[in-house]
């Protein structure tokens, strides 16, 4: 465990702590209205000030990333587990079942994946559920093409026949023996997809096609920015550098496990 | 009176600086190459054959590389020379060729394109004449469909035709000396029969000395005039190629020369 | 060369055939009775709508001919008619297409133009100063929200510094300005959503350059090339460069979809009147036609990228010139 490792693990602790201990952390509710403190400045009554509604922002952060990392790790389970899925199908039975899967991820490529989600976004209602499972269902190209690649490679080995032999079935090859030397390679494309999860939900809940309001999410947090650009500097830059270090933090952790894999 | 020599260097020493570490790769070598003489260095993979013959023109990295002796090269002292007087020396009148001819010349640039660079830097021709002497010199080296091969790339050539498209390369600008490294190594035995009589040849027409690197004997037997042996970073024979072959002294001349043995005449 | 493009091209056809049907797939997985039209903005929304709806979807045909149908008019670019103004939606399209197309070209050009030189001169010094800043640097922008970065940018160059415009490509008084001050015009409100939306791709880009002269210089044709008495700017520009930059023409066009699905974000922040400002505005509205139009469109743009970028490396390539 290295120091980079460390140090993104600390930074989401803390955010994955904040997220679990919010009714306890939170100064105030998050929906709370306050008509009387409307767009105030950090003060010693609202440590990061409050919004157009008079909502604490500090409050509204800390149960944002409720939404965030729950979005995050959700989505990304989906796309690794289907990636996975797709990914030991093709590169274990080859031939038909890997040319289809492999073309039906060229295809996936070709959409742009932020256009595609909205296009979803637009068919089905804008659930947190929905979220999740959209933008799981768009990232399990990566992963597929990992174990496809690990699988391949270790189809020709000696062991496979030996497994084999020892009369062992596909499902056990490809899991007990196959599988684990992804591992290292899939967790840290895992821990980069999360980051890349919540700014994609950040990004979907700023433009209103995400997480509604009142639930506070950071993206629709900056939806208001937006609105009081000039006004409210606040309002900007805590919801911002909260998606900005949760991204660092998963990111520190990849690169940290990238450094040990060599 | 014997002539001065052309290359004379004395006391050579390469060390590679690492940050963890430090590794001699050459010390102490010294020896001299005669005009229109053949020099063969011999000896197994690293033995500091290669690093020498680098160090000659200042070919190391110089991060990584410190290079301290002397070579005198007609009477101008090349280590330490700065890389901008160093320039003038290299395709001019010091020239190399090296092991894998097709990794030695650019994939997206054609062959006559350069070795028409070569003779535009050094001859100052301009590109039309540069690129008609290339052909020439093409056809010099044995390619029989010259104005092809000009036009052509190096992975659509044999290695061997590669390896000839470098020698003319080399000798476009008539050099005074070609260091040869090790240039058929990677080739199949008749082609590097066919190179070995090439560079024979070429070397009576044109007369250039030629220090020749190599692990295997068979060759210095061919075209030596003397052989220097080389042994874990140090000349551990010099002698003329008669001498050597008839009365070895160092022990690691004599392994070379058992495996020669075995593998048979060339 | 010519075998090779055709391969390509017709390899194309089965992308094309898969685009289609996921497209349609998405529209038709849709709960039966759109339930978004209910929570819709739209004050329209009527049993009018729903009876439109009905009929352009013909759900009370089979499923594959109702994709046949769909087929059919895609090709031709028949997408139908937008709800929102009725007006076909190809015009709707192509009217903002090129202002989507200029700003992506021009952050395209803008990433080659900054990433190659950086990435070059971090090569010839690895691990050097400015190759250790320039690494970190990129590991930060990378994890910046880029729509965060745009609005933090307008709070400041906008309005606290009021050096740029916040929205818009023009100016009120565009019309009434010389060339010149068109062309001023346009860059002063072009420059922040060009230098936002290329700043991931810069960063992407220069690591690409970097690494891959790294591995150029390491080649011996560069030794050859030295041994031969040529200049360092020749070996370096000449030689090196020329084999770096061909593996970032691929590259390039794989960024292609990730600027295209940034339009949307940009265009919005920057209030561009893009195709992917289009796009929102039809997502937010439910205008399905519209949706599923710009979806094909966007996805045949991404893969005519990816193929030019494919074919210019087969191109530049002599070595991949003579393949079969």
């Amino acid at each position: 465990m290295n120091k980079t490792t460390l140090i993104g693990i600390c930074i989401v602790g803390i955010m994955a702590l904040a997220a679990l201990a919010a009714p306890w952390l939170s100064p105030c509710q998050p929906a709370q209205i306050d008509a009387g403190s409307i767009l105030c400045a950090p003060s010693s009554a609202h440590l990061l000030g409050t919004d157009s509604l008079g909502r604490d922002v500090l409050s509204r952060l800390i149960y944002g990333s409720r939404i965030s990392l729950s979005v995050g790790i959700i989505a990304v389970g989906i796309s690794t587990l289907l990636g996975v899925f797709f990914g030991a199908l093709a590169g274990f039975y080859g031939k038909t079942a890997d040319a289809l899967i492999m073309r039906v991820v060229d295809v996936m490529l070709c959409f742009p994946t932020f256009f595609l989600i909205l296009a979803a976004v637009a068919f089905f209602d804008t659930s947190i559920f929905n979220i999740m499972v959209i933008i799981g269902l768009t990232n399990w190209m990566g992963p597929a093409r990992l174990v496809r690649a690990e699988i391949m490679a270790l189809k020709e080995r000696e062991f496979v026949e030996a497994a084999r032999a020892s009369g062992a079935g596909n499902l056990r090859i490809i899991v007990r023996h196959m599988l684990p030397n992804a591992c290292g390679p899939l967790l840290v494309n895992a821990t980069l997809s999360v980051a890349g999860a919540i700014l994609l939900e950040s990004g979907l809940s700023f433009l209103g096609l995400g997480v509604q309001p009142p639930v506070p999410s950071w993206g629709n947090m900056l939806t208001e920015a937006k609105a009081t650009l000039g006004v409210a500097w606040w309002i900007t830059v805590f919801p911002g550098s909260a998606i900005f270090l949760a991204i660092i933090g998963f990111n520190f952790i990849a690169e940290g496990i990238r450094k040990d894999l060599g | 009176m014997k002539e001065k020599p052309l290359l004379l260097v004395k006391g050579l020493n390469v060390v590679f600086r690492y940050p963890a570490k430090e590794i001699p790769a050459a010390c102490g070598v010294s020896f001299a190459v005669g005009r229109n003489e053949t020099l063969v260095m011999a000896g197994e993979s690293g033995s500091g054959k290669s690093v020498t013959a680098l160090s000659v023109c200042g070919l190391l990295p110089e991060e990584s590389a410190f290079v301290s002796g002397s070579a005198l090269f007609d009477g101008a002292e090349l280590i330490g020379m700065p890389q901008k007087q160093l320039r003038s020396f290299r395709g001019r009148r010091i020239a190399y060729i090296f092991q894998e001819p097709a990794s030695c010349l650019n994939p997206v640039y054609t062959i006559g394109e350069q070795i028409a660079e070569v003779i535009r830097l050094h001859r100052g021709a301009g590109r039309a004449a540069a690129w008609k002497e290339a052909e020439h010199l093409l056809e010099l080296s044995g390619i029989s469909s010259a104005q092809r091969a000009a036009r052509s790339y190096p992975h659509q050539l044999s290695g061997g035709m590669n390896q000839r498209a470098a020698i003319s390369m080399a000798l476009a600008c008539g050099p005074e000396l070609l260091i040869a490294d090790e240039p058929t190594t990677s080739l199949d035995m008749t082609t590097e029969a066919e190179i070995i009589k090439l560079l024979t040849r070429l070397k009576k027409e044109l007369g250039f000395s030629l220090l020749f690197i190599t692990h295997n004997l068979a060759i210095a037997e061919r075209i030596a005039d003397k052989v220097a042996v080389m042994f874990r970073g140090e000349l551990v024979e010099y002698r003329v190629k008669e001498e050597l072959f008839a009365s070895p002294e160092h022990a690691h001349t004599k392994e070379l020369l058992a495996a020669y043995e075995k593998v048979g005449k060339f | 060369m010519g075998k090779y493009i055709l391969r390509r091209i017709i390899g194309i056809i089965p992308l094309l055939f898969g685009i289609s049907l996921l497209s349609f797939a998405v529209i038709n997985l849709a709960p039966g009775k759109p339930v978004a039209l209910e929570n819709s903005l739209n004050p329209r929304i009527s049993a009018q709508t729903l009876l439109r709806l009905q009929k352009l979807y013909e759900l009370d045909k089979p499923l594959h001919e109702r994709y046949w149908n769909w087929l059919k008019r895609a090709v031709v670019f028949d997408f139908g008619r937008s709800f929102g103004d009725n007006r076909p939606v190809m015009d709707k399209i192509a009217e903002r297409l090129p202002i989507t197309v200029t700003i992506n070209l021009l952050s395209l050009l803008l990433i080659l133009a900054a990433a190659i030189p950086l990435g070059m001169r971090c090569a010839l010094r690895p691990d050097g100063a400015l190759d250790k800043s320039v690494t970190a640097a990129m590991f930060f922008i990378f994890a910046v929200p880029t729509f965060w970065l745009a609005l933090l940018l307008m709070n400041f160059f906008g309005i606290t510094l009021r050096w740029l415009p916040v929205s818009g490509i023009t100016s009120l008084d565009y019309e009434y300005l010389s060339p010149a001050g068109k062309a001023a015009d346009l860059f002063r409100h072009l420059l922040l959503p060009v230098t936002v939306s290329s700043l991931g791709g810069i960063a992407a880009m220069a690591r690409y350059m970097r690494s891959s002269m790294i591995d150029a210089l390491a080649q011996p044709y560069i030794r050859m090339a030295r041994a031969k008495g040529l200049t360092e700017g020749s070996v370096l520009y000449k030689h090196a460069f020329r084999n770096a930059v061909m593996p970032l023409v691929t590259i390039l066009g794989l960024s292609i979809p990730g600027l295209v699905g940034g339009s949307v974000i940009f265009e919005s922040i920057f209030s561009i009147p893009g195709a992917g400002r289009l796009f929102y505005e039809a997502v937010m509205m439910r205008d399905y036609p519209l949706i599923m139009a710009e979806v094909v469109i966007v996805s045949l743009l991404t893969m005519s990228a990816n193929l030019l970028a494919d074919l210019s490396y087969a191109w530049i390539d002599p070595r991949l010139r003579d393949k079969r």
